[in-house]
């Protein structure tokens, strides 16, 4: 490899080797021994740090979309169609995680929870955005009209899930008090050293996919303007 | 100093006291106008107000008149969260797409939703009276704490009208309306429904304002975020 590639793409290793690093750590490592929970602790390097990932990545698009009608600039908008598309594929991923430990710890894959319906909620939210962009056929349009939805569902959606835990008596899911993103201030020091870089880890692969696919639809995008033009 | 003093009255006058004033007049023109073209158009909103009818007494044939309490509730809710979308659905959807470049040179963007928001609002409210009507005349009246119940209905009602107007203009500007208009609302819709039938269940067991004042709270939090995002948002989608 040469120089330039690897200053280029050292971030790209250093996000495998932190996966690396937290797959084999979090399957061999010591966790502390808890009741209900036993050895199923693990999956909060996996569960935990792929809807961080989620949420990093819906962030990402939540800033092109306002830059998008800002500058209105086409391409912003097919930024942050990428990073919706990447957050909902790791939305999809921390429900898995989540159910399958639902399933060995709870009994059951899906409980009626706050936190779980919430979750739901916001799939349904951005999948509905993939809908709206399907549905207007105007380029121009279909970018303007998708921005505006794309801040409107993730400031109500985030409202949503910061509030109404709080508001409901009781959640079976971890994380007490509200977001349960938060609380883990209070994992057991041994678990730290795995649960970081899972959180990094995830967070540069999440923007890795996003770059990988912002690419391969913009290659369409040409092809498609070149096609119209000939 | 005795300058600057007027520079500020006069900045106030010029600058502030007419665009409050332009508003205001704006404002009470477009609502006069809804509330005009809803009377010539009265078999739209009769169509909502059957809309309303016809699921009710299908929910009480299909409960068979006797129902308990947390499904009257949910029903309630429910069937009110339809017609809502029903009668919002209309408000952008009726108006046909030149008549819009009218209105872009007349009125300012965010003048135009806030009117639209009100007379939705008040729409609504109107909707959820009727159907709190039939609602018991037909699966009966169990609400204990009827006061609360309907500041909780009024809120809901204005929350319902402060999300729904931004989706309706968003899916008027998109084909297959209605099917977009389910898809983008429920989403969003789905919290504040959440809050509210809570709220709600908890006064048809009779409560206190103090309990049900942090779902109150609640709606009201999120319709002003809901009518802010409105205002911001609004003006990108109206210039076509």
């Amino acid at each position: 490899m040469k120089t330039q590639d690897f200053r280029k793409n050292w971030w790209k290793i250093a996000g495998i080797m932190l996966l690396v690093w937290v797959i084999a750590g979090g399957l061999l490592f010591d966790v502390p021994q808890l009741p209900v929970l036993h050895e199923t602790i693990r999956n909060i390097y996996f569960h935990v740090g792929m809807w961080f990932g989620m949420i990093f990545i819906l962030f990402v698009g939540l800033v092109f979309s306002i830059r998008h009608l800002l500058r209105n600039d086409p391409s912003d908008d097919l930024k942050a169609y990428a990073a919706v598309q990447v957050g909902l594929f790791f939305g999809a991923l921390g429900l898995l995680t989540g159910m399958v430990w639902a399933k060995f710890t709870w009994g059951s894959f899906w409980v009626n929870d706050p936190k779980l319906n919430g979750a739901v909620v916001g799939i349904l939210t951005y999948l509905a955005y993939l809908v709206l962009r399907g549905s207007v056929d105007d380029r121009e349009k279909k970018a303007r009209l998708a921005a505006v939805y794309n801040v409107f569902a993730f400031v109500l959606f985030f409202i949503f899930i910061m509030i109404i835990p709080r508001l409901a008596t009781a959640s079976i899911h971890p994380g007490l008090d509200g977001n349960p993103a938060l609380s883990t201030g209070d994992l057991a020091p041994e678990m730290r050293k795995v649960f970081f870089p899972a959180i990094a880890g995830w967070f540069i692969i999440a923007w890795w996919l996003y770059t990988i696919l912002y690419r391969t639809m913009r290659i369409h995008w040409k092809i498609e303007e070149l096609t119209e033009n000939s | 100093m005795a300058y600057s003093g007027n520079f500020v009255y006069l900045c106030l006058i010029a600058g502030f006291y007419p665009n409050v004033m332009k508003t205001i007049v704006e404002l009470n023109a477009l609502l006069r106008k809804e509330m005009m073209l809803e009377w010539r158009r009265q078999s739209a909103l009769g169509g909502v107000v059957l809309y309303l009818f016809s699921m009710v007494f299908l929910a009480y044939l299909a409960f068979d008149g006797r129902i308990n309490t947390e499904t009257w509730n949910a029903l309630f809710w429910l069937i009110l969260l339809f017609s809502a979308m029903n009668a919002i659905m209309k408000a952008f959807i009726q108006e046909s797409e030149r008549r819009h470049i009218f209105y872009y040179v007349m009125v300012s963007p965010a003048t135009f939703i806030n009117a639209k928001i009100i007379y939705n609002t008040g729409l609504l409210i109107g909707l959820a009276i009727a159907g709190f009507l039939v609602f018991t005349a037909f699966l009966g009246n169990p609400v204990q704490s009827f006061f609360l119940f309907f500041i909780n209905l009024i809120a809901g009602m204005v929350g319902f009208s402060s999300i729904l107007c931004l989706v309706s203009a968003i899916a008027s500007r998109a084909r297959n309306n209605f099917t977009l208009m389910a898809v983008l609302g429920f989403p969003l819709i789905l919290p504040l429904l959440l809050v509210l039938i809570r709220v709600s269940g908890q006064t048809i067991y009779g409560t206190t304002f103090s309990a049900v004042a942090p779902g109150l709270i609640t709606t009201l939090l999120l319709t002003a975020i809901a009518i802010t995002l409105s205002n911001v948002l609004f003006p990108y989608i109206w210039k076509d």
